[in-house]
């Protein structure tokens, strides 16, 4: 079976942290905490999406990119957590803390569910499995009228009034998604992302080495689902607001794209790549109601001459510059 | 309420069209392992191409015809301008016909508009037959007459004729097809234009009935996954089986679980697939 | 091209804002007013989109794109039947395009979204499309206001009262399971049942149901004296389409929601449409002089005859600017600006008849009993066959025992035990 559209670009970076790479990181985070001192509300509101599909762009690279399963069913993990954080404030009447806890308790177990009955297949049948999953959360999220609120979804103000502020929203956005790209980065790099990276590039040399291909499996799909689940009860907060298309399939492509502009396997490529349909999106819709012809392009494009996305093409000609 | 002669039509007829629409679909699958997420557009892009024929010309055949054609240009277009890039990577063909299918859904919507249109049906097939004390609409019975000839034809061809030889062998192993000297891509050119056409011809007949729309596309795609992943890939009897079963849960949900009706369908598909992933007829590569 | 042209001017605004002006001094009486028009350009119900979009450019060229002496400048977003995208684009209009109001959205889930956004920043948002019956009764609020809108139950109140009068007895109710399928359902059920007529049973399917014959196969068993159908969009064709074909037309008559009998459904069907009855403050077939000038001028422009979107943003538009007139354009005291549209009485609209709103910022109308027939053009159109005049969203219910009870559900259809 298919490897995702990446070989290179993990293994180059294989070599352990360096002091450059932390300070890099560090810089960018300090640049991004700076953004509110110079954008615009609007700016600043789109910045604060672009983290949020970020982290959930880069939770979907957990198996996309380490585990070579490429999941349509992260929309519906991200938005299960919205549900139960605005659910969980405006009907239950929970602190938002709280709810967001819970909310993301709430998709890490979806996701569990997910990896049960994922976990056996690969390739192309993973994406048909995961899409269908998906489709299951959006039904019941559109027919369970009395819990969901149906089509019309669940509303009310449910940020918290230390929040309530778009520049502190953004900070406390910017500070949990860089701690959990972090956890997300050292995830990865330790012995049971290498156990991943050994399923990904072969299931069976590792079953004949006496892993338990499943088992790894399961555990990566269930922690992909928290950091979706994150980004969703983030997303709760954000617009105070959910409806079936927050688990819709749409949703999951978009998302997906985003991990694969910024290039699979790259990890902090999904910030790019969430940038970049993010910024996208909102220049194209001033000019054309076409939007979607843009976005079917632009992923034919991708497909076609750039299926290691933009940081991994970065990364492939950088090695070729250095050569 | 509950299930009579009448809902089980119903079902039945509805499968029907499945059947039209997922066997294009699961010849794809099986033969090129693409998983077309365009065919849906193809099937709405096909229903709105024989409308407007069908409304000019006032001839439904000419209508089914135009959008078989233009339907099948499209696949060919498809095949030989983008997925020849992207050969060999299932993923990467799986999401370049989903950028496809953006595109071509935005194009329907500038060129037909968003009004929901219903293909005009033939005056022969208006009105309905009485049969024991029931009243059943005749478009719905030919519907199933042309669901059953399709299933005729593709046997035919499947298991008659040289290119069917050939394409079931590809389907079992593409390879060897191709080292014993045959074009194999010819094949898959020939599989992907006709798989094309017949999600043209299911867009036109199901446009009579369940009318064409923005966002049908991936309704009917939906249920056609649904189908080819009960079916398994490739397989004429798998898709003819999945047909029935999504065709009659369908109706089943839609009577007795209206709350639950999308589990009624995916809910034992998702449990087919984790146990059977490859379906209920389709082999291992 | 209003977008171009906006972008443009917009972008001179920053610069000039970038270079130390005051943004808040560009905002003279005798500048601009910036009308945010929110609308689904794409998507399921792209088509209503489009004609939202074409009633407001036709309201406000009318006006030769000035009102109150002062320029209108149109800035049009698409929200893509989707209330993510909604709120996104709200946010776009309001912080970055700093609209002086929105107006538009056309999905109840929308307009839902787009008015939990705005009761955080107050900016005034006009809703002539959105139904949501608690938008103006339970959950009111206050910078949202329904100009040239209804609520969903206001007219199927009359109709249930009509069928009763038409001395239907029992009837059978389809609708799409969604908030405005329950409150359309809710108003008939409630008001057919406390007359002491029974609803047999009802139907709910999802939105986009493909397939209406396991239903129909159920009514035509069912001895039922009428059915109600509360179909919008491509279930409305394919429902009309269906129940024509499984023979139910003309042995049992079908009534319909207003949306169900809309331009926008019935305009590429052809005699199965034929005969249904809906309720509703406009009839594009009314022979009203105001009316008929309209919808004559609409057509000629547009090639096709108006739908309730084109109309109502049409009247929406218009009822805004009055306001807007009264105030001599000084709307920037964004309170005075919702008092005054409050206070507005519609007159010369397409409707022929003065309209106000009532305490709740909702119109009071004389609805129509309409059917579908014939028009002279061979396509089909609403003409009156009956008026209920001064319709509130309360029916005849005092407001505030009305409002005691739950909102119509799915468990809370108003009906009454007999």
């Amino acid at each position: 079976m298919p490897n995702p559209p990446t070989t290179a670009t993990v293994s180059a970076s294989r070599s352990s942290v360096s002091l450059r790479a932390v300070i890099a990181a560090a810089i960018v985070v300090a640049a991004a905490a700076l953004l509110p001192l110079v954008l615009s509300t609007y700016h600043l509101g789109l910045a604060t999406e672009v983290l949020i599909f970020g982290l959930l762009a880069m939770s979907i690279d957990i198996l996309a990119g380490f585990a070579g399963r490429t999941s349509l069913g992260h929309g519906a993990i991200f938005g299960a957590s919205t549900y139960v954080v605005v659910y969980a404030v405006m009907t239950a009447g929970m602190p938002p803390l709280a709810a967001c806890l819970l909310g993301v308790l709430a998709a890490t177990a979806l996701a569990a569910v997910f990896g049960l009955l994922a976990v056996r297949t690969s390739g192309v049948y993973f994406l048909l499995l995961t899409l269908a999953l998906g489709m299951i959360v959006w039904g019941i999220c559109l027919r369970w009228t009395q819990v969901t609120g149906g089509e019309n979804g669940l509303r009310g103000a449910i940020r918290p009034a230390l929040l309530a502020d778009y520049r502190s929203f953004y900070w406390m956005v910017l500070a949990v998604t860089a701690v959990l790209s972090l956890a997300i980065w050292r995830f990865v790099r330790s012995p049971f992302g290498l156990t991943l990276r050994g399923i990904r590039d072969s299931d069976s040399r590792m079953r004949s080495l006496g892993y338990d291909v499943s088992l790894h499996l399961f555990i990566g799909f269930t922690v992909s689902g928290f950091f979706a689940g994150a980004a969703g009860a983030m997303y709760a907060l954000f617009n105070s607001f959910v409806s079936p298309s927050s688990v819709a399939l749409p949703q999951s492509v978009e998302a997906l794209l985003m991990t694969i502009a910024g290039g699979v396997g790259t990890l902090f490529g999904a910030f790019v790549g969430s940038a970049a349909i993010i910024t996208l999106e909102n220049i194209v819709s001033s000019y054309t109601e076409r939007w979607q012809t843009v976005l079917g392009v632009t992923f034919i494009l991708i497909m076609i001459f750039a299926p290691e996305g933009i940081v991994g093409t970065i990364r492939v000609l950088v090695a070729r510059l250095k050569r | 309420m509950g299930m009579n002669a009448f809902q089980l039509l119903n079902g039945l007829t509805f499968a029907a069209l499945l059947f039209i629409v997922a066997s294009g679909f699961t010849l794809i699958f099986g033969l090129l392992r693409i998983v077309n997420l365009a065919h849906g557009a193809l099937y709405l892009f096909g229903g709105y191409v024989g409308y407007t024929v069908a409304v000019k010309t006032g001839s439904f055949t000419l209508g089914a015809i135009a959008a078989m054609i233009a339907v099948a240009l499209i696949g060919f277009a498809l095949n030989q301008g983008l997925l020849r890039f992207v050969r060999g990577n299932d993923l990467r063909q799986v999401l370049l016909t989903l950028g496809v299918a953006f595109v071509l859904n935005d194009m329907a919507l500038v060129i037909w508009g968003g009004d929901s249109f219903t293909v005009p049906i033939p005056d022969a097939l208006k009105g309905g037959l009485t049969f024991f004390g029931m009243f059943y609409p005749k478009y719905r019975l030919f519907v199933l007459l042309v669901g059953i000839l399709v299933l005729i034809a593709l046997y035919l061809l499947l298991f008659r004729t040289r290119l069917g030889a050939l394409i079931r062998a590809g389907v079992d192993d593409a390879e060897m097809v191709e080292a014993s000297g045959i074009n194999i891509r010819r094949v898959f050119l020939a599989t992907f234009v006709l798989g094309s056409a017949l999600a043209g011809l299911g867009g036109m007949m199901g446009g009579a009935f369940l009318s064409l729309y923005p966002s049908a596309d991936s309704e009917i795609l939906v249920f056609s996954l649904a189908v080819v992943i009960i079916g398994g890939r490739g397989s004429l009897l798998g898709v003819a089986i999945g047909s029935l079963l999504v065709g009659l849960l369908n109706t089943v949900g839609q009577v007795m679980f209206p709350e639950l009706a999308y589990f009624v369908i995916f809910g034992p598909m998702a449990l087919l697939l984790a146990f059977r992933p490859l379906g209920l007829f389709g082999k291992a590569t | 091209m209003d977008r171009r042209r906006f972008l443009q001017t917009s972008g001179l605004t920053l610069a000039t804002a970038g270079f130390g002006f005051n943004p808040f001094a560009a905002r003279a009486a005798d500048a601009p007013i910036k009308v945010g028009v929110l609308a689904p350009l794409t998507g399921v119900v792209a088509s209503g989109g489009k004609e939202m979009v074409e009633g407001t450019q036709f309201f406000f060229e009318k006006r030769g794109n000035k009102i109150a002496g002062r320029a209108v400048e149109l800035m049009i977003e698409d929200d893509g039947s989707n209330p993510d995208t909604s709120i996104q684009k709200a946010r776009k209009l309001v912080e970055q395009g700093k609209v002086d109001f929105l107006i538009g959205n056309l999905l109840a889930n929308t307009g839902l979204a787009v008015a939990n956004y705005v009761k955080g920043t107050g900016t005034p948002y006009f809703i002539p499309i959105i139904a949501a019956d608690d938008l103006t009764q339970r959950d009111r609020i206050k910078n949202v206001v329904r100009v040239a809108g209804y609520s969903a139950s206001q007219f199927s109140h009359p109709l249930g009262d009509w069928a009763l009068k038409k001395g239907y007895k029992k009837i059978v109710t389809v609708g799409q399971d969604y908030t405005f399928g329950h409150e359309q359902c809710g108003g008939l059920a409630q008001v057919f049942t406390e007359g002491g007529g029974e609803v047999v049973q009802q139907f709910w399917h999802p939105l986009n149901t493909a397939d209406f014959s396991p239903y129909l196969g159920q009514i035509a068993n069912m001895k039922v004296d009428a059915v109600f159908a509360m179909e919008t969009g491509a279930d409305a064709t394919r429902f009309i389409t269906q129940y024509a074909s499984f023979g139910l037309k003309g042995k049992i008559p079908l009534l319909g929601a207003m949306n169900a009998t809309d331009q926008s459904v019935i305009r590429t069907l052809g005699e199965e449409c034929e005969g249904i009855v809906s309720a509703a403050h406009f009839a594009e077939g009314s022979d009203n002089p105001a009316t008929a000038a309209f919808v004559k001028e609409y057509t000629a422009k547009f090639g096709k005859t108006p739908s309730l979107y084109g109309f109502s943003m049409y009247s929406g538009a218009m009822w805004v600017s009055k306001a807007i007139e009264t105030l001599k354009g000084k709307i920037d005291d964004r309170n005075a600006f919702i008092d005054t549209v409050l206070k507005t009485e519609l007159d010369n609209s397409p409707l022929g008849k003065t309209v106000k709103l009532d305490a709740y910022g909702n119109p009071i109308y004389d609805v129509y009993i309409r059917q579908v027939k014939k028009a002279p053009n061979g396509k089909f159109w609403n003409v009156p066959i009956e008026t209920y005049p001064a319709v509130s969203q309360f029916w005849k219910y005092d407001p505030a025992t009305y409002m005691k009870q739950p909102p119509y559900s799915r468990n809370f259809q108003g009906i009454k035990k007999s």
